[in-house]
């Protein structure tokens, strides 16, 4: 384990109040660059609001998210992605009356520098842009194995085309984090092999994932750390092995802290 | 399409420096009521009393109207455009029904309070079915379409409704009779019409009658179920259409009930009246709070006010620019409205 | 010549495709055939048919704000009268009589290029501050502001003389222009050539390349990372914004482009009709251009254009033709009676007509929105999607 690298994301006392309710509290974690993290914990135990917490959809309460050296607590969504984080949603949030091509490109819109002029009178500079754009987006369809559907609007795709959809547009943002809110739920044990066999060539790329996952299989299989959170609070940290073991996390699962 | 931003979570919406634009929103009142109050000053008091009243009736009156809007809004989320045009519609059918149970000018007294009263509730009874069937046919078979169908068929809607009463009684203002004791009286310095108290009592009897209703009977429950999550009330064995045709029916009948009382209180009627009067009203709703039923009737008081204050000491060709910049003030500095709400999100 | 075949193979089933070519030979052919049909007295026809561009133009701008980028927009009508008043202001004797005491000619070309900044800017001043407000608050806030902006005309008379509105604007020049048999003149080179009203060729012409223009434009828009911006941000503002699209600026440019369009619309139809007045803006015709969208096909630049011609020859020169007709048709048939008024309350077959309007108006928008609720040219997208269902693995997108 790379544990002498500085970390991708550290979380430092990160709080979340809506209200009375505190949905995160006090949290604490770093996630080492170029591996995969896991975020697991039960329902309503408040992984989506941490992510939304990462990703400036919500801001903090408290505390300090600090993403590659720079404190990015309460940015604007849109600049955290132009930073270089990337998401999916748990529910699939997908443009769906545009085509799956179009959903990518996107994606690459970040990174693409046409300007409002560039876009009126389609100067050379915004053709020659926009081919290479489709060029990359194509070869992201390819990489999740949907390129046969580019063409397709989204919301006719099969679910997990859709998921994979998804994946493909937040890597045409050019991440360093991919942030993943259960990639695998309500795949079939094939469609979850192949989802895993995916978030390999993704750390091959150089890219650190960061996923919420229900399914133990999966997380076990493919993590290489893992934080519990249970109530908003972290009740583990380690690698698999470690905190399949630990005591308050099964409880947790079993519902006794409850 | 809009269905789309009305995922968002709410913290989007909801934006960091409520603080800030409520402490701004404040300043812009505050000053608008300092200017108000110099206005005031340089006027006689029995003045000031005189717009007071005619504020409140006019206020009342855009009450009832917003109170169907607001309702409309809560249950569907849609901007009933034709509803200004119903409240047209109740000037207009009352006006062909005096004759037949033999009212007419010039005669007022006791003996018209019950033939008055029936033709009300005719009016009522007969705006409420235009609205009903305007929601069956207009709306309801558009209630998954996109947002904007329905919008443009309401804007139809008020089209037709106006072209009916313009093909039928022609383009001129129509004269209404004058039914109400023209007697004024003084209290101190307020010089009153008899006239004014009893539009301003009609129009109260009834704002508080249905906001009474709503709250305690079984229908207007499911009403509020419905406004809250039309699935959830749907599961708990509420009958969804026919909630929303009721809810038509009684935004309707309240805006019938405002046409008559228009006519009585200003004496005259002419088919596009709704146009304006509805955005009026409308506004009222935004300003109470949409989908707010006391709000809407607040809303309406305050706008009536405003008007007529607006009108009397200011220039009444700024009023109009005033009150649609109350409705733009209100969606910027606190879009819930005064009474601060919140809309539930579907 | 093979290549043409080829083209004309691929793109004979493209609805848009075959839109944009019945449209453009329809505009080639307008004035010669209304010419000849009248005997060389269609002159006004080809007037009505430059005002009808006006609306095109209008349509087309507002696509882009309700169409692309899915912001209701119910007030559209104030940009088309910040434009129509700031040619009226900037190119008329109408500043001498204004504090200022200074009359201002400027150009038609450069006033028209002024317009279209000034309504851009007044699209992006309201729009900065209500943009985050959700949908329909938005609808409604635009609506106050339709109502706001000819009130504000009307009131501000030092400026614009009030009611009775700014009148004898200066007419657009060019250094030379080529009349012809379309014009009902011999073919010729006009030196320093002014668009005067009694040749409505010229003002036809000119929005006919207004129009191409603008189509160019906004479909270079539409398929550029701006136009995919907002349509997902119509889409899904939040995934949007989680993919880098910074949503709030997103809006704003729509917002303040297709008021542009409503600027440049609003100077060229001043600049025709030689007065601004400040009843052409009323929220009717806010209405009348939403209509024309929707009705066209919310999304498809075509569609919204189809929308517009059709609206605006019905409102334009079907109803206001009807009494007329009407009467002829009374007449001919033997029924003279019908045309007199009688005391029973029956206005005479021409007033009846003409009182209809409203109910006509009416009938068209909610026909046409039950029967076709994704309008009669959609985009191709929507239209097939209505065809084959929801999950349809075969449904391909072929633009």
């Amino acid at each position: 384990m790379s544990t002498d690298q500085k970390p991708i994301l550290s979380l430092q006392g990160v709080i979340k109040r809506f209200g009375g309710l505190t949905a995160v509290d006090q949290v604490s974690f770093d996630v080492p660059k170029g591996e995969v993290f896991a975020l697991i914990g039960p329902n309503g135990a408040g992984k989506t609001t941490l992510f939304n917490c990462i990703t400036g959809m919500h801001v903090p309460t408290a505390g300090r998210v600090v993403f590659e050296g720079r404190d990015i607590a309460g940015t604007k969504p849109y600049r955290t992605a132009q930073l270089g984080i990337a998401r999916t949603f748990q529910n699939i949030r997908l443009f769906e009356y545009m085509s799956a091509l179009d959903n990518v490109k996107v994606g690459e819109h970040v990174r693409m520098k046409a300007k409002l002029w560039d876009a009126i009178f389609r100067t050379p500079f915004a053709r020659r842009e926009e081919r290479e754009v489709s060029e990359r987006a194509m070869e992201h369809l390819r990489f999740v194995g949907i390129e046969r559907h580019a063409d397709n609007y989204a919301r006719n795709l099969a679910y997990g085309q859709q998921r994979r959809l998804e994946i493909a547009r937040a890597l045409a943002t050019e991440p360093h984090l991919l942030l993943l809110d259960e990639p695998a739920a309500g795949f079939t044990p094939q469609e979850k092999v192949e989802l895993m066999r995916l978030v390999d060539k993704i750390i091959s790329r150089g890219i650190t994932v960061f996923l919420i996952e229900h399914d133990m299989r999966v997380v076990m299989e493919v993590s290489q750390r893992i934080v519990v959170l249970d109530h908003g609070e972290k009740i583990a940290e380690g690698p698999p092995a470690e905190v399949r073991k630990d005591q308050r996390v099964i409880d947790a699962y079993l519902g006794k802290s409850a | 399409m809009i269905g789309a931003l009305a995922r968002m979570p709410s913290t989007l919406r909801t934006f960091g420096g409520s603080q800030v634009s409520n402490l701004v929103g404040l300043l812009i009142v505050a000053g608008a009521l300092a200017l108000t109050l110099q206005h005031v000053l340089q006027h006689s008091a029995s003045f000031f009393f005189q717009i007071l009243i005619i504020g409140i009736a006019d206020g009342t009156i855009y009450g009832l109207i917003a109170l169907g809007y607001t309702m409309v809004y809560g249950i569907i989320e849609l901007i009933n455009f034709a509803h200004g045009d119903v409240f047209t519609l109740g000037g207009y059918f009352s006006l062909a029904l005096f004759p037949i149970f033999g009212i007419a000018e010039g005669k007022a007294g006791f003996g018209y309070v019950i033939p008055l009263l029936v033709v009300a509730a005719i009016t009522m009874l007969l705006c409420g079915v235009v609205n009903v069937a305007i929601e069956r046919v207009a709306y309801r078979p558009l209630r998954h379409a996109p947002r904007l169908a329905p919008l443009i068929t309401a804007i139809g809607m008020s089209s037709i409704l106006e072209g009916a009463m313009y093909l039928w009684r022609g383009p001129n203002s129509l004269h209404y009779p004058d039914l109400l004791p023209l007697t004024r009286f003084n209290i101190g310095p307020v010089n009153i019409g008899v006239k004014d108290l009893i539009v301003i009592t009609f129009a109260l009897v009834l704002v508080v009658v249905f906001t009474l209703f709503i709250n305690l009977s079984k229908l207007g429950k499911a009403m509020r179920a419905t406004a809250q999550d039309r699935d959830a009330a749907q599961l708990m064995g509420i009958d969804i259409n026919r909630t929303i045709s009721a809810t038509f029916f009684i935004g309707a009948a309240l805006a019938g009930a405002g046409g008559i009382t228009w006519g009585l209180y200003i004496s005259s009627v002419d088919p596009f009246l709704g146009f304006i009067t509805g955005l009026i009203a409308f506004t009222a709703a935004v300003f109470g709070g949409i989908g707010n039923i006391p709000g809407a009737a607040l809303g309406g008081l305050l706008i009536g006010l405003i008007r007529a204050f607006s009108d009397s000491y200011f220039d009444s060709s700024w009023t109009e620019v005033l009150i649609f910049g109350i409705l733009i003030a209100t969606l910027v500095f606190r879009p819930t409205g005064l009474l601060g709400m919140r809309v539930p999100e579907k | 010549m093979k290549r043409l075949r080829v083209f004309v193979r691929e793109n004979s089933r493209n609805p848009n495709a075959i839109a944009y070519t019945v449209m453009a030979i329809g505009a080639l052919a307008l004035p010669g055939i209304v010419q000849f049909a009248n005997g060389g007295n269609g002159d006004f026809l080809v007037s009505l048919a430059a005002d009808g561009g006006v609306y095109v133009l209008l349509a087309i701008g507002l696509n882009v704000v309700v169409g692309f980028a899915g912001l209701l927009d119910l007030g559209y009508a104030a940009f088309f009268a910040i434009g129509s008043y700031t040619y009226g202001m900037l190119a008329s004797a109408q500043l001498i009589s204004s504090p200022i005491h200074h009359a201002v000619h400027i150009p038609f070309w450069i006033a028209l290029l002024i317009g279209m900044f000034v309504a851009a800017g007044a699209g992006a001043l309201l729009g900065a501050p209500t943009l985050r407000l959700r949908g329909d608050y938005l609808a409604i806030v635009t609506l106050g502001f339709g109502e706001i902006v000819p009130r504000f005309f009307r009131n501000m008379k030092d400026w614009t003389s009030g009611v009775n509105g700014i009148s004898a604007l200066d007419v657009p020049t060019l250094p030379f222009w080529i009349t012809g048999p379309w014009a009902s003149t011999q073919l010729a080179i006009e030196h320093n050539f002014r668009f005067v009203s009694f040749n409505p060729t010229a003002w036809y012409v000119l929005v006919v390349i207004l129009i191409v223009i603008s189509v160019i434009g906004v479909n270079n828009l539409y398929s550029s990372r701006l136009g995919r911006a907002w349509m997902a941000v119509r889409e899904d503002e939040t995934a949007a914004a989680a993919m880098g699209v910074n949503t709030v600026n997103t809006k704003l440019l729509a917002f303040a482009i297709g008021a542009s369009f409503s600027g440049f619309a609003g100077a060229f139809y001043g600049a025709k009709l030689s007065l601004v007045s400040p009843d052409s803006f009323s929220f009717i015709v806010s209405i009348t251009i939403l209509s024309m969208v929707v009705l066209g096909g919310m999304g498809n630049i075509p569609g919204a254009m189809i929308g517009a011609l059709l609206l605006y020859s019905v409102l334009y020169y079907f109803l206001p033709g009807a009494p007329a007709q009407a009467t002829a048709l009374a007449h001919n048939l033997g029924m003279d009676w019908l045309n007199q008024s009688s005391p029973d309350g029956w206005p005479g077959i021409a007033e009846f007509i003409h009182r209809l309007q409203f109910i006509i108006f009416g009938l068209i928008l909610v026909g046409i929105m039950l029967l076709r609720p994704q309008g009669l040219l959609p985009s191709r997208l929507r239209a097939q999607e209505l065809k084959r269902g929801v999950h349809d693995e075969s449904a391909v997108v072929t633009t």
